[in-house]
């Protein structure tokens, strides 16, 4: 029971890491962007190539993936998404599943079309016995990592001069730029960052689901149930509702694994047929 | 319908004689439809393909119905399609050839009703929310009932497919032939047939309020226009076409696999539609040879990498050429100083 509770907590925190920047981009720029899943993929495979090609730690390649995929996020938003603000929902889609197919065939002609699987490190390999429950140190390192991440997030965003301007243009986009505040820089540094984390999430992602070059397509649904589930207006929405969808879908495999498949729908169903603007979400009107 | 009235007497005197001379039939249609039919003899060998082009064009125009008239963006008509098939495969398969379930007609008329009631009940999520909630809806139920499509394989036989699709003769006349010349038929003729429907459909009044809808859903309200109950019949009807798109595939290869339900499907059907066009009912016929041409030619070669080149060339065309292939089309007709054809 506490067994459970501590991977769903575990995975859920991972799906915040990996959902958050998609909710703050799409609560800033109202940007639909379903590639997101792409720059989890790319750390994933970021680490996969440091641990087993290079034969680098584990450790390293965490650094490394967050930083490259924030690299790459950057470069793609200003060269590519920063054309597609203006454009309508249906665009935004289309451009964004264009970049998830290229992602897709390009991985697959790179690393190939397998799982791959990255060996842990020895310090994190094992399990403790604390209070009955059985617990992984893979699984307290995600937690403890996601956790700091979170905490650090959240004071970013309240205590720093570059959170509140955040802040501000996801509240009124226009009244920010009306008081100088540079949004479009705001934005492609957050989308850097958003996508950094996502790498970073598919980096610690790795050793739990194996990746390979589907991986964007079979989580795009979690990362839009999060963002859905949670709302886009702050980062508590998120990631209560990712927290919610972790342990449930984590619970509702172990413990009916004949329709473990379909728990995280029928709370999609549900959220939606009593609170369609989200569980956490303000009524906006966006 | 008074709403309507209301809606398009400030642009004419008269909004009938308008809706009429905007549904008139022109020349290039007549051409597209004679040439389809042409093929039958032009290329005698490649009906298993043309047929393929027709299922497509028809899920393509479902997804058109929802999207290019009310704007509903969706990733899960593939679960519309994937129940068709499943149905019309079922029927035949348990009809034993015989008259009342194995009939085809039938089967596509069993198809849409049980594609169209599923998509009765999904159309109250959709209503609810943004596109962000839309595009979760649509893509969770497909996933919903791709995942049932899967368990429940003492139904659908899970992962090995169904097997044993035989339907009896069309009309009790025309048997499906190895060569797939009565199939190619058959799909075009209920190709054609709906298609009429839907553009009888978009010409009229109901038409025109729900893209009065699309255009602008607050100011669509306030001037009358029941806008839940017209995004419900829209999205049933594109479920329907949906199903019957499957139906014919069910029905015309005689066999079903859970391929049917796959995310790839919807994928394509969306990609094609927005390769011919969105919003022009023929964008969905052109898209779809548009495409399987493309994929003959790039996927010919390297099969595995064809989501490079279909990624490519969607990125492309958001950035390029909106509208596609009927909007450069009609940006080309216009420089000549002609009619736009496209804007049926």
């Amino acid at each position: 029971m506490l067994t459970i509770l501590f991977d769903g907590i575990a995975y859920g925190l991972l799906l915040f890491i990996l959902a958050v920047g998609l909710s703050i981009t799409l609560g800033l720029m109202n940007f639909i962007n379903l590639a997101h899943g792409a720059f989890a993929m790319a750390g994933g495979y970021i680490t996969v190539v440091m641990v087993n090609r290079l034969g680098l730690s584990f450790f390293w390649s965490l650094p490394a993936a967050f930083i490259v995929t924030a690299a790459l996020g950057a470069s793609l938003e200003r060269t590519l998404y920063v054309r597609l603000y203006d454009k309508n929902h249906l665009d935004q889609v289309l451009f964004s599943l264009g970049l998830i197919f290229m992602s897709v065939a390009a991985v697959d002609y790179f690393m190939g079309a397998n799982q791959q699987i990255v060996n842990l490190p020895p310090a994190l390999d094992g399990r403790l016995e604390f209070l009955g429950a059985s617990i992984g140190y893979y699984r307290l390192f995600v937690i403890i990592l996601c956790s700091l991440l979170t905490i650090g997030l959240q004071l970013v965003l309240t205590k720093t001069r570059f959170g509140s301007r955040l802040r501000a243009s996801v509240d009124d986009q226009r009244v920010a730029r009306g008081l100088g505040i540079d949004v479009s820089k705001i934005f492609a540094l957050t989308f850097a960052i958003g996508s950094g984390l996502a790498g970073l999430g598919g980096a610690l992602a790795t050793p739990f689901f194996n990746i390979d070059p589907t991986f964007p397509l079979k989580y795009m649904i979690y990362f839009l149930i999060v963002i859905a589930v949670g709302g886009t207006t702050t980062i508590t929405g998120p990631f209560l509702s990712a927290l919610l969808l972790g342990v449930a879908d984590v619970a509702g495999k172990y413990y009916v694994p004949a329709i473990g498949g379909f728990i995280i729908y029928t709370i999609m169903v549900l959220v939606l047929i009593f609170r369609p603007q989200g569980l956490f979400g303000r009524v906006t009107g966006r | 319908m008074t709403s309507l009235a209301a809606d398009t007497r400030v642009a004419t005197a008269d909004p009938g004689t308008r809706l009429v001379a905007k549904a008139r039939w022109r020349w290039p249609e007549f051409l597209l439809w004679l040439f389809a039919i042409a093929l039958i003899w032009i290329a005698p060998s490649r009906y298993l393909l043309f047929n393929e082009i027709v299922i497509l064009a028809l899920l393509a125009l479902s997804i058109d119905l929802v999207l290019g008239f009310a704007g509903i963006v969706t990733l899960g008509q593939g679960a519309f399609f994937g129940l068709g098939a499943y149905t019309a495969g079922l029927m035949a398969k348990h009809g034993m050839g015989t008259f009342p379930w194995s009939d085809p007609l039938l089967g596509l008329v069993g198809a849409a009703i049980v594609a169209g009631f599923v998509g009765f009940l999904s159309s109250f999520l959709v209503l609810r929310g943004s596109d962000l909630t839309r595009l979760m809806v649509t893509l969770g139920v497909a996933l919903i009932v791709q995942e049932l499509g899967n368990k429940l394989d003492w139904i659908t036989g899970g992962a090995d497919g169904l097997q044993g699709v035989m339907p009896a003769p069309i009309l009790g006349l025309f048997d499906f032939d190895i060569y797939g010349r009565n199939a190619y038929l058959y799909s075009l003729c209920t190709l054609f047939v709906l298609f009429l429907i839907a553009r009888a459909l978009v010409n009229s009044p109901f038409g025109l309020s729900l893209r009065a809808i699309k255009g602008n859903l607050t100011r669509a309200r306030a001037i009358g226009i029941p806008v839940e109950r017209r995004l419900v019949v829209i999205y049933t009807v594109g479920a329907a076409y949906a199903g019957i798109a499957g139906a014919l595939l069910a029905q015309t290869t005689q066999f079903v696999s859970l391929d049917v339900l796959s995310f790839e499907r919807s994928a394509d059907a969306l990609l094609i539609l927005v390769f011919g066009g969105v919003g022009t009912l023929y964008g969905a016929l052109i898209g779809a040879i548009a495409f399987k041409a493309m994929y003959d030619v790039l996927a010919s070669a390297t099969p595995e990498y064809w989501g490079f080149w279909l990624g490519l060339a969607l990125v492309l065309l958001v950035l390029f050429a909106r509208g596609g292939i009927m909007g450069l089309m009609a940006a080309l007709m216009e420089r000549f100083g002609r009619r736009r054809m496209g804007d049926a």
